[in-house]
C-alpha cells in the first residue's frame, strides 16, 4: 500500500522535474542545434555543416581570448584585493567595517550601465586607458569584487579565523606569516568559491563591457550580442555553442577542482 | 621526562601592574588589577562569566592593551608595548585554535618552525612532547580526526613546544565531558609540575581551580576579591561572594552576643579569634557567618544547643546533603555521611566545631 503510493509519488515528481529541466534545456539545445544547421528557415533537414561554427571564430576568436583574459585578470585581481580586504573586515568587525562592507557590495544593486557610465565620466579622457582592455578590466573588478569578499567572509565566520589568527600569533607568527600559514589554506574553500563566480561572471558580463568596450577591445558576450544585431541567424547561433563550449568545460575543471581540495583539506564543518 | 633541562625551568617571574581595560564602547572589563607571579608558579584565575579574567588574560598575552596606566613585566622587563607574536608566550585557548590545515606535528612545531628551528630539532622536540602528552601514533593524522581531548592534548603541546616565558590557559579544559575532564586535569596538573613553567590557567570551575593553582585568584566584576593558596582562599574565604563562589557554604546572618551567635534554632558558639572579628567590625550587631556544610555533625536533638527539622536529603553517591530548616533564616546545609540514616521531617541537633565558623565581611552580598 505505502509503496505503491510512495512509487507514485516518486514518478509524479520525476516527471515534473523532467518536464522543468526541459524547458529550460530545450531552447538551449534548439539554439546550438541552429548554430550547426545549412538553413534554420529550412530546418535540420538542410543538413549540419561546420561552417557557422568557422565563421564565428574566424570573426570572434580575437573576443573569445580577451574574455578569458579579462576574466582571469578580474581573478587576480579580486583575489589579491578581495581576500585581504575580507581578512581585514571580518577582524575589525566594527561600525566601520560593516559601512564598508555595504559599500563593496553597492555595485550589485546599481545597474551596470550606471557604474559603466561613472567610469566613463571619470575616466574616459584618459584616452589609452579608455581605449585599453584594462579598462574593462576595471569595471568587472568593481562588479565582481563583492562575490570575492562575500564567499571568503562566510568562510572566516565559519571556521572562528580570529582566534586562529591568535593562536598563530601566540605562537611567534608575524601578521603576515599568519596570512599566509593560516588564513589563506583555511579560507580555500570560500577562495574557491569566490573565484568561481567570479570567473563566470566576468566571462558573461555584458551591461557593464558593452558600455566600455570599444570596436577593438570587444569580449565574447558583447561579441555575441554584436552578431545578433547584424549576423545571419545561423552565425549567431554557431557563437552560442562555441560560447558553451569553452565555458562549460572550464566551469566543470573549476568545479570539480574547488570539490576536490575542499574535501582534501578544507576545514570539515 | 622530568630532569630534561630542555624540558624544564623555563618561565619568567611575571608581575601585572594596575592593568585596566576599558573597551571601545565604554564596558568596564576591568578595574586596575596588580598581581605577582612567582617564576614556575601556576596561577589560576577564578570566577563568574564576565568577571574579566579573560581579559585579564589576554592583556597579559598581548591580545589586549591595557588602559593608560596599566604594565605588564617579564622578568622585570616591560612588555606592554610587545605584541603577542614577540612575547614568546604560549596560549592554550577554549577552542584550542589547531590549524585545521596541518596534521598534529605540523601544529604543534609551527612555533618552532615560525622561530628558523632545523628539521632535526623540531622533529626531536614534537617526538619528546608528543611522548609527554600522551598523543604518540597520532602525529600524522588532521586535526579533525582527533577527539576533544586529543585536541586538547595537542593544544598544550603546541603551546609549550618553543619553551615560551608563560604559559596562558582559556578554560582549556571546559569543552569537555565531566569525566574526561577531570582525568585531563590531573594529566594537565603533572605536566605544569614537570615543566615547571610559569602559567596563568583561567576557569570558572573552582573545584579545576582548586586542583591546579599553586594560588587562586577570585575575581569578581572585574576586580580581584581575594588571592590566596586554595586553603585560604576555602577556609578563609575574604568576603561573602569568595564563599559562595568556592565550594558549598551556609551563610548565616545573625545577631552576634558576647561571642555567641543567636540563631532562631539556638546558639552557636564563635572561637575566640573569631569573635574578636565579629566584635571588630560590627560590635554587637548582625553578622555574617560561614559555616562549610561538611563541619557541621548530625547530634541526637536532646540536650543540643542547636536544633532544627530535616526539610529535605539527597543523596549523592559519596554522601548524603541533607537540609535542615529551622536553624537559621533559610535552611542549612549539611553533608553527612552516606550510611546515616536520615529523612526529612527527622528532629536532629547540630554541632560545629567553633573554629569552623568564619566571620565574613558582608558588604560585598
Amino acid at each position: 500500500m505505502k509503496t505503491t503510493r510512495d512509487c507514485l509519488i516518486f514518478l509524479g515528481q520525476l516527471a515534473f522535474t523532467l518536464l522543468v529541466a526541459a524547458f529550460l534545456i530545450v531552447p538551449a539545445v534548439l539554439s546550438m542545434l541552429a548554430g550547426i544547421t545549412s538553413n534554420y528557415f529550412l530546418g535540420v533537414k538542410s543538413g549540419l555543416t561546420l561552417q557557422w561554427v568557422l565563421q564565428v571564430w574566424e570573426l570572434y576568436h580575437d573576443t573569445i581570448f580577451r574574455s578569458f583574459l579579462i576574466a582571469f585578470s578580474t581573478l587576480a585581481v579580486t583575489l589579491a584585493v578581495g581576500i585581504p580586504a575580507a581578512y581585514a573586515l571580518h577582524l575589525r568587525n566594527d561600525r566601520v567595517s560593516r559601512a564598508v562592507e555595504e559599500i563593496i557590495t553597492l555595485p550589485l544593486a546599481i545597474p551596470g550601465l550606471a557604474i559603466a557610465l561613472a567610469l566613463l565620466l571619470t575616466y574616459g579622457g584618459f584616452s589609452d586607458f579608455r581605449r585599453s582592455w584594462l579598462f574593462i578590466l576595471v569595471g568587472h573588478a568593481i562588479f565582481t569584487l563583492p562575490f570575492m569578499v562575500r564567499s571568503v567572509m562566510a568562510v572566516f565566520a565559519a571556521i572562528d579565523v580570529k582566534t586562529l589568527d591568535e593562536g598563530a600569533a601566540s605562537l611567534g607568527a608575524s601578521p603576515w606569516r599568519r596570512f599566509c600559514d593560516v588564513i589563506v589554506p583555511n579560507a580555500r574553500p570560500g577562495i574557491l568559491a569566490g573565484s568561481l563566480m567570479v570567473v563566470t561572471l566576468s566571462l558573461g558580463e555584458f551591461n557593464l563591457t558593452w558600455m566600455l568596450h570599444t570596436p577593438l577591445t570587444k569580449t565574447l558576450p558583447v561579441g555575441l550580442a554584436d552578431s545578433y544585431a547584424s549576423m545571419r541567424l545561423e552565425v549567431a547561433s554557431a557563437y552560442t555553442l562555441v560560447f558553451f563550449i569553452m565555458i562549460i568545460p572550464l566551469l566543470t575543471a573549476m568545479q570539480v577542482f574547488a570539490g576536490y581540495r575542499g574535501a582534501a583539506s578544507g576545514p570539515k564543518r | 621526562m622530568s630532569g630534561n633541562d630542555k624540558t624544564n625551568g623555563h618561565g619568567v617571574a611575571l608581575r601585572v601592574h594596575a592593568c585596566a581595560k576599558t573597551f571601545a564602547d565604554g564596558t568596564r572589563a576591568l578595574e586596575p588589577v596588580t598581581l605577582d607571579v612567582a617564576r614556575g608558579e601556576t596561577v589560576v584565575l577564578l570566577g563568574p562569566s564576565g568577571c574579566g579574567k579573560t581579559t585579564l588574560l589576554r592583556i597579559i598575552a598581548g591580545l589586549e592593551t591595557p588602559d593608560a596606566g596599566g604594565r605588564i613585566l617579564f622578568n622585570e622587563a616591560d612588555v606592554t608595548r610587545v605584541p603577542i607574536e614577540r612575547r614568546n608566550v604560549g596560549m592554550v585557548f577554549q577552542s584550542y585554535a589547531l590549524f585545521p590545515n596541518m596534521n598534529v606535528s605540523d601544529n604543534i612545531g609551527y612555533g618552532l618552525k615560525i622561530r628558523g628551528v632545523s628539521e632535526a630539532e623540531r622533529k626531536a622536540r614534537i617526538a619528546e612532547l608528543v611522548a609527554l602528552t600522551g598523543i604518540a601514533g597520532l602525529e600524522h593524522r588532521r586535526v579533525d580526526q582527533l577527539s576533544g581531548g586529543q585536541r586538547q592534548r595537542v593544544a598544550l603541546a603546541r603551546a609549550v613546544a618553543a619553551r615560551p616565558s608563560v604559559l596562558l590557559l582559556d578554560e582549556p579544559l571546559t569543552a569537555l565531558d565531566a569525566a574526561l575532564r577531570e582525568r585531563l586535569r590531573g594529566e594537565l596538573n603533572r605536566l605544569l609540575r614537570t615543566l615547571g613553567i610559569t602559567a596563568i590557567y583561567v576557569t570558572h570551575d573552582q573545584a579545576e581551580a582548586m586542583a591546579l593553582g599553586d594560588r587562586i585568584v577570585v575575581m569578581r566584576r572585574g576586580a580581584i576579591a581575594q588571592v590566596g593558596t586554595p586553603r585560604d582562599i576555602y577556609f578563609a574565604p575574604a568576603n561573602r561572594f569568595v564563599a559562595e563562589f568556592v565550594g558549598a557554604a551556609n551563610i548565616l546572618e545573625a545577631e552576634c552576643n558576647a561571642g555567641v551567635l543567636l540563631l532562631p534554632g539556638g546558639r552557636l558558639a564563635l572561637a575566640n579569634d573569631a569573635a574578636a572579628a565579629a566584635l571588630n567590625g560590627h560590635a554587637n550587631g548582625r553578622i555574617f557567618a560561614m559555616i562549610r556544610p561538611e563541619s557541621i555533625r548530625i547530634i541526637a536533638p536532646d540536650g543540643a544547643a542547636l536544633t532544627g527539622e530535616v526539610d529535605s536529603v539527597s543523596f549523592v553517591g559519596d554522601r548524603q546533603r541533607a537540609a535542615i530548616g529551622g536553624v537559621a533564616g533559610k535552611p542549612i546545609m549539611v553533608d553527612v555521611p552516606n550510611s546515616t540514616p536520615i529523612k526529612a521531617g527527622d528532629r536532629v541537633g547540630l554541632s560545629v566545631d567553633p573554629g569552623d565558623i568564619r566571620v565574613l565581611a558582608g558588604d560585598t552580598a
